[in-house]
């Protein structure tokens, strides 16, 4: 019962930050869902016994990249009306039409019996904690050269939003 | 009573998960589609990560092995990456043409 109440909480709350992302009309409060979401997330991921990552999505995602995004919007201004026409005709009757689909279709996966993962996968009786330990001991050994090539995938992604955000002009101009 | 042992008997599977997972999905390729603005487009990919990394988790904990956390660990990264490259292209762009609607975007010359 606890079990079950641990998961519906939190999943209503990351369906309804969802729909606040996608629906809100001020930039702010889109942020706001989605952080709603992303906590939600990390709780759910505590349950399911992941705790580093929950630690992680909190500190990464929750923190760090929400705080990125209030900047952009506090820079570009949020009185800004977002145009509403389409610019290809019937685009927003289209992509709800197929939204529409892929939900009755994830319905009835759910609903029906025939795609039961448990019968085709039975789950495993594992009881351990992702503890930072326990990723650690696979991240530095099996891991270990995916995770050098990400650091340096992150240098590169630095130095290119320093190079892509420096106003050369007004640097110039102003020397 | 029959109801009464249906609720303590609910027990929460991988399939609510992945559901859960599929539902937030859908959710960010709407979003994807419906709005203009670059910012919100760029959340509603966020929410499509993050809807693949609770599948990695669920399945990590299906199967009792702990990769799909570490891969969840590599997906964080190139998100965060990901964040940090589009928002600079989205305030330089800003910068010349005073909009983030991805409508007015015709030229990938900068």
């Amino acid at each position: 019962m606890v079990e079950a109440l641990l998961f519906f909480a939190p999943a209503s709350l990351i369906i309804i930050g969802a729909l606040i992302v996608i629906f809100a009309k001020n930039p702010v409060h889109n942020a706001m869902g989605l952080v709603m979401t992303l906590v939600s997330l990390a709780i759910i991921y505590i349950t399911l016994n992941a705790t580093f990552v929950a630690m992680v999505q909190m500190l990464v995602y929750a923190g760090a990249v929400m705080t990125l995004f209030l900047f952009v919007i506090m820079m570009i201004g949020v009185d800004k009306k977002e145009q509403t026409t389409d610019s290809i005709k019937g685009q927003t009757f289209l992509v709800s039409g197929v939204f529409l689909i892929l939900i009755s279709l994830l319905a009835y996966v759910a609903i029906s019996s025939d795609f039961k993962w448990d019968l085709w996968f039975p789950p495993v009786e594992f009881d351990a904690e992702g503890t930072p330990q326990l990723i650690a001991g696979a991240l530095f050994t099996e891991w270990i050269f995916p995770f050098e090539i990400i650091s340096l995938l992150l240098i590169v992604a630095t130095a290119a939003a320093i190079a892509l955000a420096y106003d050369t002009k007004k640097r110039n101009s102003n020397a | 009573m029959i109801l009464r042992n249906e609720i303590v008997m609910l027990e929460v599977t991988t399939d609510w998960y992945l559901t859960l997972a599929a539902i937030l999905f859908s959710i960010g390729f709407l979003g994807m589609m419906i709005r203009k603005n670059a910012l919100i487009m760029f959340m509603c990919i966020e929410l499509m990560l993050n809807a693949v990394n609770l599948t990695f988790i669920s399945a990590s904990k299906h199967f009792g092995q702990v990769d799909g956390q570490v891969f969840v660990f590599f997906v964080l990264v190139v998100a965060a990456a990901e964040v940090v490259v589009g928002l600079a292209i989205i305030v330089s762009i800003f910068r010349k043409q005073s909009s983030a609607s991805v409508d007015v975007l015709n030229v990938s010359r900068g």
